[in-house]
């Protein structure tokens, strides 16, 4: 074996021309956990028998001469949200310890379709309500830059997967930013798709409206692949959006060769100033530099309304999540605490089961839901997405992409910011993309001062998908170099 | 609220002093949809099956899962909405939160301040016209069961739920409050369920729980147009508990007010055994339901062109057939006959019988008290309107005409056959004339008591003479011709003291 299998495309290539196979890739990464895995607490549950099954299946297909599929043999983190069949589906909550899907979410059934092996379902923050992966009811995920430091959350477990290099590409999902931010502080790709894009069917819900599935991986091209396997309608998702999968591949080519000739790139003033630290200030100047290197405009523009956005997302998401949450009373599945009657079950049940951030967001959203306050609340709140898909679309009238931050800071240690506001502002540059629902995406771009990587955002307007890959694809091309994760198991190579 | 087709009608509560109130009522009527799936999944819409056997992710609310909204749910949503006269509208599917064990997620997906049919009327047979304020759509919950204790949540030992009427398509429709007495409450569940099945939309039983009644009631005093404090009378599980209910609850609201007291807005539950309302849940201290979008599904607007297929696939509704069968048959169209008529489903026969040469009016009476519903199917029009002619023609009385087509529909034979078979023909009146005599003469006590009695002692004794004719006769006089005979006898008797 020659070429380091250091990517998804890589392994599935090999797998693919049989010169590995995918139970060699499987043990590779298995051994990888094994090794560093509980130092990085990336897993809720390693799916080590599954797995094992998945990669033994591709192998027959490559021996019977069939393809399976353009992931064969490709090692995926799973976000523990995700519903898996037979396999523990916890959300990081002791609500649901234990509790095991009778059905895979259309996400997972693509991957598995498309001869990807799933090797575990990744720590979140509970319920995915939280940036930093502290609020799991199981512990927290280590960045693997830093072991003291976050991996950014709620799909901290994901993002630290791929950066540890426990599985090359990892799903997630992303309500407030929970792809993005967490991809950013652990130096790995991360991609919010156009909401509808992506089926939520077998996501467990924490706010309907917003939430949407997406990839991680390590190279832009092969979120690329990991989002043409899982995009596309299902009819099981009534807000997925009919024939909207588009190829991505030209596009990441363009942007790979250095071609951004003609596009023009708007770099958000709101979110380039106060709050935003210098190292990520510095990165996303940088990156903007290197977009005009390779041939794009540049300029600064004003979307107005990103500057309500997180004022309005605390009050839809947690007037959805209230009622998404409400299902979790101990009377069909999950854990039980019993009582004298129905109600004081269900009180007792929620009372023991949600951790603190959960029903914080649950009284916040019952409240911003109840009679007499919905107008000036819930109903506010949706006035301002509306607003900032206005904004946006002004914007979009001049420039093809929009350019800014994924995340005000580098990865914080843990503790840091215990203060729900002080914490609640780390989303404060990816919660616009959710009210518009339109697709954004971060992609590592160097390194702050003390060597720990900076993500910067490229947003584009509803199913702008192609351009959004293409400048992603150039920053990639150009950034700094800056090594691997320090805490991260070796690379896989040289399998045979 | 509109009070405009107020008849106020004469359903008054008489209070201590004399003073005369009125009530108001409203209906709110759930049926469940005869779709063949649920409103959001895949799973079977049937009633009666093992417990917890019709369920998937989708209604059971397992997490992660979706609703995908039954397209045929939301056409037969349509069709009660213009059969019932009302605006389809663009309609969008809201949250009602609120906990309950039966209700899967912990909310009930419904229609609220969007929902798909707005401002239709129904019309009473008497000629009343009814409100509707709209008709929604929404999911049915599961159901409980609760054991031990007194069958209540409250007390129970433990209860059982059944998901399968999870996730059922309901369409509620909520009339204004334009009823002003029972009978006219009775008389709009009993429209309202004979238009359902007409189109096809419910089965609408009543005892399947398939079919749910809530009644808000109120009272004013009689003259008067401002609304009184309501309740919502719920748990009336049969059109004549809703007649009682709304009766008693009338009652108690009056020797409320009239005590001083006030009338406390609060959901009611009929207690059928006791015949009374008993308090439920207080509306004052009611839960806040935390009505949003639900964001899992777009809104729902049908198009012009749904909507004209709806309108294009409409039958004919059971008040229109009263009409044109009461008309045809020369009855009157609030006739009773000709509702029951309707309501068996057996005017296609009866008009079939009438093309095919049948006399009106004695079709319709055979069809109203001859024809058994379940054996309707097995009867050719033609041979009812052959029938028919036979009896007109003299050639057989209503007795026998009655006997053969009992016949004819458990044979098939033509009624002429079967006439002739059993020798059926009827008496002339001078042979009949002569038999009477005879009784007349053999039974002087009964007759003079017959021409001198009251109107009771004769009735009866109509009944013994009769009698007397067609066992003389062996059942070949025409009862009618009977009576007419014995009549014209006791004038005479009469005349020539
Ligand atoms: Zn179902």
């Amino acid at each position: 074996m020659s070429d380091p299998l250091d990517s998804a495309r890589a392994i599935a290539a090999a797998v693919r021309s049989g010169s590995v196979s995918a139970t060699e890739v499987l043990e590779a990464h298995l051994a990888g956990i094994a090794a560093h895995g509980d130092a990085i607490a990336a897993f809720n549950h390693v799916m080590v028998d599954e797995a094992r099954a998945a990669a033994a299946a591709v192998d027959a297909a490559v021996a019977r001469g069939d393809d399976p599929g353009p992931l064969a043999g490709v090692p995926i983190a799973l976000k523990d949200n995700l519903c898996t069949r037979g396999v523990p589906t916890t959300c990081s909550s002791k609500i649901l310890e234990g509790w095991r899907p009778p059905y895979d979410a259309t996400v997972v059934q693509r991957v598995l379709a498309a001869g990807a092996v799933p090797v575990g379902k990744t720590n979140l923050d509970e319920f995915a309500m939280g940036s930093s992966t502290e609020h799991s009811a199981f512990g927290p995920t280590r960045n693997p830059w830093d072991l003291e430091r976050v991996p950014g959350g709620s799909s901290g477990g994901s993002a630290a997967a791929v950066a540890a290099g426990f599985a090359p590409i990892a799903l997630g999902s992303d309500t407030g930013g929970s792809i993005r931010q967490p991809a950013s502080l652990c130096g790995v790709v991360g991609v919010k798709p156009t909401y509808g894009l992506v089926s939520r069917y077998g996501l467990v819900a924490f706010a309907s409206s917003l939430d949407q599935i997406g990839p991680f991986a390590t190279t832009v091209s092969d979120a690329a692949d990991l989002l043409g396997v899982i995009a596309g309608h299902d009819p099981l998702d009534s807000t997925s959006i009919p024939d909207a999968a588009a190829d991505l591949g030209p596009a990441v080519a363009a942007g790979r060769n250095g071609d951004l000739a003609g596009v023009r790139v708007g770099v958000i003033a709101e979110l380039d100033g106060d709050g935003i630290d210098a190292d990520v200030r510095a990165q996303l100047d940088a990156a903007a530099r290197a977009i005009e290197d390779a041939g794009g405009h540049v300029a600064t523009t004003s979307v107005p309304a990103v500057t309500y956005g997180l004022s309005a997302y605390y009050l839809i998401a947690p007037a959805e999540a209230s009622s998404n949450l409400a299902r979790y009373d101990g009377v069909r599945y999950g854990n039980r605490v019993e009582g004298a009657t129905t109600g004081e079950m269900m009180d007792a049940t929620r009372t023991a089961g949600f951790g603190d951030e959960v029903k914080r967001r649950i009284m916040l959203g019952t409240y911003a839901l109840s009679a007499g306050y919905y107008d000036a609340y819930y109903g506010k709140a949706q006035r301002v997405r509306t607003l900032m898909q206005r904004d946006f679309a002004e914007a979009y009238a001049s420039f093809d992409v929009l350019l800014a931050p994924t995340a005000p800071t580098v990865a914080f240690p843990f503790g840091a910011k215990d203060d729900p506001p002080t914490m609640y502002l780390s989303d404060v540059c990816t919660i616009p993309s959710n009210l518009a629902g339109h697709p954004a995406m971060s992609v590592p771009f160097g390194a702050g001062q003390d060597g720990l990587p900076v993500g910067v955002q490229v947003l584009a307007p509803t199913l702008g998908e192609s351009v959004m890959f293409r400048v992603a694809a150039a920053l990639e091309a150009a950034a700094p170099l800056v090594g691997r994760a320090p805490h991260a198991a070796p690379p896989i190579g040289g399998v045979r | 609220m509109s009070d405009q087709s107020a008849t106020e009608a004469a359903y008054v509560v008489e209070g201590s002093e004399g003073d005369r109130w009125a009530i108001v009522v409203g209906l709110e009527v759930h049926v469940e949809l005869a779709t063949a799936t649920k409103l959001f999944c895949a799973c079977p819409n049937v009633f009666g099956d093992e417990p917890n056997t019709n369920v998937c992710p989708t209604c059971l609310g397992l997490p992660g899962s979706l609703p995908v909204l039954n397209r045929n749910a939301v056409e037969l949503a349509m069709r009660i909405g213009r059969a019932l006269r009302c605006t389809v509208e663009p309609s969008v599917f809201a949250r009602k939160n609120y906990f309950y064990p039966d209700m899967p997620k912990d909310y009930q997906v419904s229609q609220y301040d969007k929902p798909i049919n707005v401002d239709g009327e129904l019309a009473l047979p008497d000629g009343t016209v009814v409100g509707i304020e709209r008709a929604h759509l929404e999911e049915d919950t599961g159901k409980n069961t609760h054991a031990g204790g007194g069958g209540r949540i409250h007390d129970a030992d433990y209860s059982l739920i059944d998901y399968n009427r999870a996730g059922v398509p309901l369409v509620e429709i909520v009339s204004r409050p334009d009823i002003r007495t029972p009978d006219q409450a009775r008389a709009y569940v009993a429209e309202l369920r004979q238009l359902l099945v007409a189109i096809g939309a419910s089965d609408a039983r009543m005892e399947e729980a398939s079919m749910r009644v809530d009644a808000n009631v109120s009272v004013r005093p009689e003259g008067t147009t401002e609304l009184g404090t309501r309740c919502e009378i719920k748990n009336l599980n049969s059109i004549r508990s809703l007649g009682r209910a709304i009766e008693y609850e009338a009652r108690r609201q009056v020797d409320l007010l009239e005590t001083g007291e006030r009338v406390r807005q609060e959901t009611r539950h009929w207690d059928e055994d006791g015949g009374r309302t008993r308090p439920g849940r207080s509306k004052e201290e009611a839960e806040d339901y935390r009505y949003f979008d639900e964001p899992d599904l777009v809104p729902v607007a049908p198009d012009e062109a749904w909507q004209a297929a709806v309108d294009a696939n409409l039958p004919e509704l059971p008040a229109s057939r009263r009409a044109r069968l009461a008309e045809r048959a020369g009855r009157p169209t609030t006739d009773g006959g000709v509702a029951l008529t309707v309501e068996r489903d057996l005017d296609a026969l009866a008009h079939a019988a009438m093309d095919a040469g049948g006399d009106p009016a004695r079709v319709l009476t055979h069809v109203e008290h001859n024809v058994p519903v379940e054996a309707a199917g097995g009867l050719d029009p033609a041979q009812l309107a052959d029938l028919v002619r036979l009896e007109l023609d003299g050639a057989l009385t209503a007795t026998q005409a009655k006997t053969v087509l009992a016949e004819v529909i458990a044979s098939g034979r033509p009624p002429a056959d079967i006439a002739a078979e059993r020798g059926f023909e009827a008496m002339d009146t001078s042979a009949l004339e002569g038999t009477i005599d005879e009784i007349i003469a053999a039974n002087p006590t009964e007759w003079d008591d017959y021409v001198h009695g009251d109107d009771a002692r004769r009735g009866k004794l109509t009944g013994f003479f009769t009698g007397q004719v067609m066992k003389a006769t062996k059942g070949q006089a025409d009862g009618k011709v009977v009576n007419q005979l014995l009549g014209a006898r006791r004038a005479a008797a009469l005349a020539g003291e």
